[in-house]
């Protein structure tokens, strides 16, 4: 939470001795409030303010990197409860668990699939963020071993799991391991001055866990006060309620009250009270759409890992800056020369509207896209960026003549009044008014193109 | 050590109750919540979420191979179909009168009275009935469907703001409520609501559907639109306090990435996994963001979201 100019004056000289440039402290605090000033502007004010200042104006939810390069997990520093408030802005890092009781093989297998996995959405490459290691039997060797294997994949973010401190030291021993800043999890109330100690010295992230937000909020202060400042919070709930009524008490302490202690990412793991794949699935889904920062799975196919792709990438579009389609010619259900041309706009919305209702009418189809900035098909018209010259400069751009046989294009309903202009623009062209609504495109082509 | 409070927030609104379903068969109320969806924390939740099998009058022509083979033989008779949804636990059944559309068939009001009738025969569940939304066919079978069925108390749709009085009038005389869809857009919505409320209907007769948008085909846009609604109802918007409509099944099971079998690149994954999660996913997603009624397709989606909201809806005592 920032603070008021207000507060922020109170920790001022109060001299107005103009040094600052501003002429007198309070119109400093007031460009301070503003993020318009720097308090190092000020020459006089004690070591004491400024470590207050600097306190308070840090974000509510502290940014925490996990991994280097490559797939690196950065999450934290959210501002909004609901993402119409402003935007969600860190997506969380999707990680696959491995246990150390598994067979090498299979884990090596486990480990390159993920690794190797990638797929296409929007022209965007998405893929999965690392892997969790677990020590699961308790047996160092074994543990080490995992780990070991673990670094055929240096690009991939890691997660330690062991409660036991002389493994995770063993473990971070090796300074390949500790150089790919994997999160330490987890600190607990029975190890947690050994785990600051070695988060400390290996400068690695901290996971912290405790049953309940209040053992939860101790514990970091502890792990705080001993110069640890990037922490995971994990409150141990792991079934669909408990999680949500956590996670969404943990995010309003930190935005709404200040809450320092859980100023936090969160850890969690939808496999755990999971009674079917499908379950774990719609328990990460919960993680992504509520306040979730790192989430580790039990279970990774490319099935599963697709959607969640997919759903993470819907929830942290930043609603002010709509995702857009690239502008291109798109075919539907193999087109020839002869199939009929339709044109939109680059507003994913407004794309995929008009997209899913061709795929659904089974017509073979191009679909023209021109860029409008990501407006819709009104908005962009109003405001000139869907007109005849846009329109013709794409059919150009796009040789648009050379994929189609026939010169007749289809325009969105809405947009009828372009007609006598495109007209102008295209004269050799018939230009048809489609329906005002996607709904009607199915039916439309079959009016005007059943054979 | 520091004892946390939680942080509740205190609203000022509630949700609308809707109650659906006749006298002497089961009912359904939905709505009637004090706070966000499932934060026991911070209010009441007198109902639990709702789900719907999605029914046509008429064998779906163009569903996904492994939707229609789960509902086997039951998809040639809506009667049979009903019934056997039933069995699989839905709450409610959504009955989409497809074949009264012009190029379906165009079937008369009369025998969508019929289709109602052996509908409810085969089954004591509350109904919600929409025409093929082509408003002159829409007023023809909802009207007749309205009185074949009066007291049974359906919600009777689709009402848009260009076709609303008719449905809306219907609704009124015969004791029924309606199912009011607006474009994804949180003032269009309230703007319904207005209208139909200024005509007479009663407020706790209205549901509202504020369009769906399946995972990857706009689903935060219909979340935000949700969201939004919920906590202008919660803030005390009388107009935008009514129960929220999903069609998570329609709008996931007409996609790609839950349709297509083959020509899809390898990195989709199996169809028969990803399909379901694309519906069950939309699904949760939007139930969260405040979907009361939830539509679904398939069986096992409505198995799983079921096993979901019972886990939602279960107190597992406090966290902090």
């Amino acid at each position: 939470m920032a603070l008021t100019a207000i507060e922020i004056y109170k920790y001022l000289p109060k001299t107005n001795c103009k040094d600052c440039g501003f002429p007198t402290c309070l119109a400093f605090a007031m460009k301070l409030a503003q993020k318009g000033a720097e308090l190092s502007a000020c020459k006089h004010v004690s070591e004491e303010a400024k470590s207050a200042l600097e306190a308070a104006s840090r974000p509510p939810i502290r940014l925490v990197t996990i991994g280097k390069d490559g797939r690196k997990v950065e999450v934290g520093n959210e501002v909004a409860m609901f993402r119409h408030e402003k935007t969600f802005y860190h997506q969380p890092g999707l990680l696959l668990r491995v246990k150390d009781s598994a067979a090498p093989d299979k884990v090596a297998q486990e480990m390159a699939a993920v690794a190797s996995y990638k797929v296409e959405r929007v022209g965007m490459q998405l893929s999965w963020n690392g892997l969790a290691i677990q020590n699961d039997g308790g047996d160092k060797a074994a543990f080490l071993a995992a780990v070991k294997l673990a670094q055929a994949h240096p690009e991939l973010a890691l997660v330690l799991m062991s409660d036991d401190p002389d493994t995770m030291a063993a473990a971070l021993g090796d300074p390949a391991v500790a150089g790919r800043l994997p999160l330490i999890y987890a600190a607990t109330e029975a190890n947690w001055q050994k785990m600051a100690a070695l988060a400390k010295q290996h400068k690695c992230p901290l996971a912290v866990r405790a049953g309940g937000l209040d053992a939860l909020a101790t514990l970091t202060e502890q792990v705080a006060a001993a110069g640890i400042e990037d922490i995971v919070v994990d409150p141990g709930a792991r079934d669909f309620g408990d999680s949500l009524n956590a996670l969404t008490q943990i995010r309003r302490l930190a935005l709404k009250k200040s809450f320092r202690p859980l100023g936090y990412p969160v850890i969690t793991f939808p496999g755990e009270k999971a009674s079917s794949q499908e379950e774990e699935v719609l328990l990460a889904t919960q993680h992504i759409a509520r306040y979730a920062g790192v989430i580790v799975l039990d279970h990774f196919s490319p099935a599963m890992a697709y959607p969640l792709l997919t759903e993470r990438l819907n929830i942290y579009t930043d609603p002010q800056k709509p995702l857009q389609m690239q502008a291109g010619v798109y075919p539907f259900g193999k087109p020839d020369p002869a199939s009929p041309l339709l044109v939109t706009t680059n507003f994913s919305l407004t794309y995929f509207s008009v997209s899913s209702e061709i795929e659904s009418s089974g017509f073979p189809t191009w679909l023209m896209v021109v860029d409008t900035e990501g407006q819709s098909v009104l908005t962009s018209w109003a405001s000139g960026k869907f007109d005849a010259e846009k329109i013709s400069k794409a059919a150009k751009n796009f040789k648009v003549e050379e994929k189609i046989g026939h010169r007749s294009l289809v325009i969105p309903g809405a947009v009828a009044v372009l007609r006598g202009e495109l007209e102008g623009e295209f004269p050799e062209w018939k230009i048809m008014v489609g329906p005002r609504e996607a709904v009607g495109i199915g039916p439309f082509l079959k009016q005007n193109w059943a054979r | 050590m520091p004892k946390v409070e939680a942080p509740v927030e205190k609203w000022r609104g509630r949700v609308q109750e809707v109650r659906l379903g006749g006298d002497g068969r089961k009912q359904v109320t939905v709505g009637g919540e004090s706070t966000l969806p499932f934060l026991h924390f911070d209010g009441e939740i007198p109902h639990r979420p709702v789900i719907a099998a999605e029914v046509l009058d008429m064998p779906p022509a163009d569903w996904a191979e492994n939707v229609v083979s789960a509902w086997g033989d039951a998809l040639k008779s809506p009667a049979a179909w009903a019934k056997k949804a039933a069995q699989l636990g839905a709450d409610l059944i959504f009955l989409r009168l497809a074949s009264a559309h012009p190029e379906q068939g165009n079937t008369s009001g009369a025998q969508a009275a019929k289709t109602v009738s052996q509908v409810m025969e085969a089954t004591d569940l509350p109904l919600i009935v929409v025409g093929p939304d082509v408003a002159e066919k829409d007023n023809e079978v909802i009207v007749a469907v309205a009185e074949a069925a009066r007291g049974q108390r359906l919600a009777l749709g689709t009402v848009t703001d260009k076709n609303y009085r008719t449905i809306v009038a219907t609704a009124m005389a015969g004791g029924h409520a309606v199912v009011a869809q607006a474009p994804m857009d949180m003032n269009l919505s309230k703007q319904l609501n207005i209208l139909c409320c200024d005509v007479g209907l009663p407020k706790d007769s209205l549901v509202m559907d504020p369009t769906t948008g399946a995972l990857g085909y706009g689903m935060e846009y219909a979340l935000s639109v949700f969201e939004r609604l919920r906590l202008a109802a919660l803030q005390g918007d009388a107009m935008t306090a009514m129960p929220i409509l999903c069609h998570a099944g329609y709008e996931s099971w007409r996609q790609k990435e839950a349709k297509a079998v083959e020509g899809v690149p390898v990195s989709w994954g199996d169809q028969k996994v990803r399909s379901l999660l694309w519906e069950q996913m939309t699904a949760l997603t939007l139930l969260q963001s405040g979907a009361e009624i939830m539509v679904l397709r398939h069986p096992r989606s409505m198995d799983v979201v079921r096993g979901v909201i019972d886990r939602l809806m279960a107190r597992q005592g406090p966290v902090s």
